[in-house]
């Protein structure tokens, strides 16, 4: 049987600023943060208090509804400060750290014999946890659940964001045994999914199944991925782990420490260094963003994630949980004279051929994060269908989601996408049409009616 | 002081918690003409494709120019060479200017007050699909119509057509093709008959002039014109529909740029032609035996397959459904063509028939998908079981 997926309906976005293959130390920050977030619907509850001394390892805070996910410090230090917003609600938790760090160890001899249930129970307790997300809903995964199947992507076709090849290069022993624990979780596949004809050491890995993966963007997406592979029907679930974030597990597995390090890959236009720096989670950016040359007096936008789906941070704010790129692109706040009307203005590329930027297919762009127009009504059709390779009307659905309607959101298979999934709509919609956060919104209404 | 500046000054009045906002929408309209806002991303994607609306809406207007031209200047011929007279071609570009640009005024005039009054008055920003429409409506009128008949016809279908659905993106019917219905039954005598496709055919003696769909269906059956004229165009008709060559010009400028759908071009090309190679076959009116490709060629078939079938908002929504939906317009324009003696020309109410029925085409469409994903858990549940 072939494994083989090919996705043709996408889009490339050629951008400047992808990240070169060299990897570099970042200083070990100062300040880290951990920002809740990052981690969609949990509701932290605090257990330590600002000035208390905290290890790597020891919890900061869990989830309300569910206390046995627990999310800990990456770093040993002090907690520095708790900022909170309206109501109250926890906006970010900062960590001064300490100039020896030191982390707290957790039992792991022999992890291969441990069952299924010590298994959960490290990762609970570890602070791993929060990796483990589940399809439906883009969440961080429910414990209790048995999961159909899990899912690891390591390809990434995201416009200039991080290649997990580079990533994962020295990392291979973390993300075997990362896999190894992951598998005990599952009674269904551990699928795989690499980039076709790359020889990487995941090819040789035991008692997974390995999918190639060839097309454009959002052929890296792991929903895509899913869809095509062993989809979600309503009431199952299955699981998805990042690429790296294997590898942390694997080092959880190999070491007894939590020690969240992360593979940074600084890209985006401005940027005059773009490169990869190894760091670690919620670690400060302001010293990377000054190593990677960026010119910080300029009108940018910094993102915690890739350009399409990332998050919006300042030039002194923290890096995601999830995040293995910083993006950053020119603010554009600016007006454009008839810059609406065809081939005139050739530096903004459309999937229209509606300026002459088409017959340049390998020009890098220099985009900015200008709207390009302004929100409209749903007019033109089938130009979602162009960039969604999923057997989903994603313009019905997102108009079931806008109404709420939710036994048709089900039966056009909400269960089965992510916001990530429609952010090349948001991209390429000519109403201007918010795909992601429409979606989300759905997603969340589907949780708060379903389940 | 440059544009920019003079513009934000005249804009302050209008901004928000100021004296005019509730006008907002009217001099954002203007603005965002001159100007592409400087608005950034919000939400989700941090980049954005250069197109929107405007430009899409501003292609297809590029794409009927060819039409428009020619529709000008065969006005002035069709004319003039009724007439007997000796012309030049810009004779005829002048008659045919000073017929059509008041209709065009005319139709931008009342349909964007209408629209404009409309944005004011719901809150939201004036879209940009009366920018096509209101070239459309004077473009598949006879040319004689009055233009206060323009004006009527253009509130019906905006009022009626659009604003009664909820606006731009909610219409059942193809707005521009209402117009030309309405206008098509409430004043017959204008919009059918032998005396109105040739400028001032009913007030000179010397002119007449009558289509070649209206010639068949009386049952005439020697044609004074042949393929190519058919084809290039110098033949009467509404303004626009006459030169399938032009109409075929801007078809490739839709589908090139990919504004268009190409899907519902073909189909109906090939539900047309399809139906009328078995007419043919059967051959028992001179509607019938007409030759299947002059079908294509003649009437409004072209012009109405290219830019009024292709409307996004009403036609089938799903690509199978464009399919189906373009095979079917094809199919009953020359059914009705062929079977109805009171209406010669079957493209427009192929069009609006198919309209109403393109949400059925898309409901089973879109319930087949939902069939295979609930075949595809049924499937599931056994593996598990």
């Amino acid at each position: 049987m072939s494994n083989d997926i090919r996705v043709k309906n996408g889009l490339s976005i050629n951008l400047k600023g992808a990240p070169e293959n060299i990897v570099k130390k970042a200083p070990f920050p100062k300040t880290v943060s951990i920002n809740p977030s990052d981690f969609h619907l949990i509701i932290p509850k605090m257990v330590v208090k600002v000035g208390e001394k905290v290890s790597a390892g020891d919890v900061v805070f869990f989830s309300k509804k569910n206390p046995e996910i627990k999310f800990c410090s990456p770093v040993s230090g002090e907690i520095s400060d708790i900022v909170r917003g309206a109501k109250r609600r926890i906006l970010e938790i900062l960590i001064n750290c300490d100039e020896k760090q030191i982390a707290i160890s957790h039992k792991i001899s022999d992890f291969k014999k441990f069952s299924k249930n010590q298994i959960l129970e490290t990762l609970l307790n570890s602070g791993c946890w929060p990796f483990i997300k589940q399809r439906p809903y883009d969440i961080i995964a429910d414990p209790t659940d048995s999961p159909k199947s899990i899912f690891i992507s390591t390809l990434n076709t995201a416009p200039i964001s991080a290649d997990f090849e580079i990533i994962l290069n020295e990392q291979k022993k973390e993300f075997i045994t990362g896999i190894t624990a992951l598998k005990k979780l599952t009674e269904g596949d551990l699928n795989i999914c690499v980039e076709k004809n790359h020889n990487s050491f995941i090819n040789e890995i035991d008692n997974v199944k390995i999918h190639n993966i060839s097309g454009v963007h959002p052929a890296g997406n792991v929903g895509v991925q899913i869809h095509h592979i062993d989809p979600v029907n309503s009431g199952e679930k299955v699981w998805v782990v990042g690429a790296e974030d294997v590898a942390l597990i694997g080092k959880l597995f190999l070491t007894g420490e939590y020690n969240p390090t992360r593979t940074l890959a600084v890209s985006g236009p401005p940027v005059k260094y773009p490169q990869y720096y190894k760091t670690i989670v919620g670690s400060s950016l302001s010293e990377i963003i000054k190593d990677a040359g960026i010119d910080t007096d300029l009108n940018l936008r910094y993102i915690n994630g890739d350009v399409l789906t990332g998050r919006l941070v300042e030039k002194d704010n923290y890096l995601g949980f999830y995040n293995n790129t910083l993006s950053v692109l020119r603010e554009g706040n600016q007006y454009r004279m008839f810059g609406w009307i065809p081939f005139i203005n050739n530096a903004v590329p459309s999937i229209y051929k509606t300026s002459f930027s088409w017959l340049f297919p390998n020009k890098k762009y220099d985009l900015d994060t200008n709207l390009n127009g302004e929100e409209r009504a749903f007019v033109v059709t089938g130009e979602m269908e162009d960039v969604f390779p999923m057997d989903i009307f994603p313009m019905q659905l997102l108009k079931e989601c806008m109404s709420g309607n939710i036994e048709k959101m089900e039966n056009l298979g909400i269960y089965e996408v992510a916001p990530e999934d429609f952010a090349l709509i948001d991209y390429s919609s000519s109403s201007k049409i918010e795909a992601q956060k429409i979606i989300r919104d759905g997603l969340d209404l589907m949780i708060s009616e379903v389940g | 002081m440059n544009i920019r500046q003079i513009l934000d000054t005249v804009k302050k009045p209008f901004g928000k918690g100021e004296k005019f906002e509730k006008y907002a929408p009217a001099i954002n309209a203007f603005d965002t003409f001159l100007f592409v806002p400087n608005h950034t991303t919000k939400h989700g994607a941090h980049i954005r494709d250069a197109v929107d609306l405007k430009r899409t809406m501003i292609t297809v207007i590029i794409a009927l120019l060819p039409a428009l031209f020619y529709g000008i200047y065969n006005t002035g011929y069709q004319y003039y060479s009724q007439l007997g007279t000796a012309f030049s071609t810009m004779d005829a570009v002048i008659h045919g200017s000073l017929k059509i640009v008041p209709m065009i005024a005319v139709s931008y005039i009342v349909g964007l007050a209408i629209e404009f009054a409309f944005a004011i008055f719901r809150g939201h920003e004036v879209n940009e699909g009366y920018l096509v429409t209101g070239l459309l409506i004077p473009m598949i009128m006879p040319v004689d119509i009055p233009l206060w008949m323009v004006g009527v016809s253009v509130a019906f279908a905006v009022l009626i057509g659009k604003e009664a659905f909820g606006g731009t993106g909610m219409n059942i019917l193809n707005p521009a093709l209402t117009a030309r219905a309405f206008a098509f039954f409430a004043y017959p005598t204008y919009m059918s008959g032998n005396k109105v496709w040739v400028s001032e055919a009913s007030n000179l003696d010397g002119v007449s002039g009558e289509t070649i769909l209206g010639m068949l269906a009386s049952g005439e059956s020697s044609i004074p014109y042949d393929v190519s004229q058919m084809f290039y165009g110098g033949i009467p008709g509404s303004i626009a529909e006459t030169s399938t060559f032009m109409v075929l010009i801007g078809a490739l400028i839709l589908i090139y740029t990919g504004v268009g759908s190409w899907r519902i071009m073909i189909g109906s090309v090939i539900g047309a032609a399809v139906t009328g190679l078995l007419f043919n076959l059967w051959g028992a009116n001179e509607l019938m035996s007409f030759n299947w490709f002059n079908h294509l060629i003649v009437g409004g078939f072209a012009f109405g397959v290219v830019f009024m079938a292709t409307d996004p908002v009403s036609a089938a929504q799903t690509t199978k459904g464009k399919w189906i939906y373009g095979i079917l317009v094809g199919l009953f324009c020359i059914l009705i063509r062929v079977f109805n003696p009171a209406y010669p020309e079957g493209v427009m109410l192929a069009i609006l028939l198919m309209n109403v029925f393109a949400p059925t085409i898309d409901h089973y469409v879109i319930e087949a998908n939902i069939k295979r994903r609930v075949n595809r858990k049924i499937k599931s549940n056994l593996n598990v079981a």
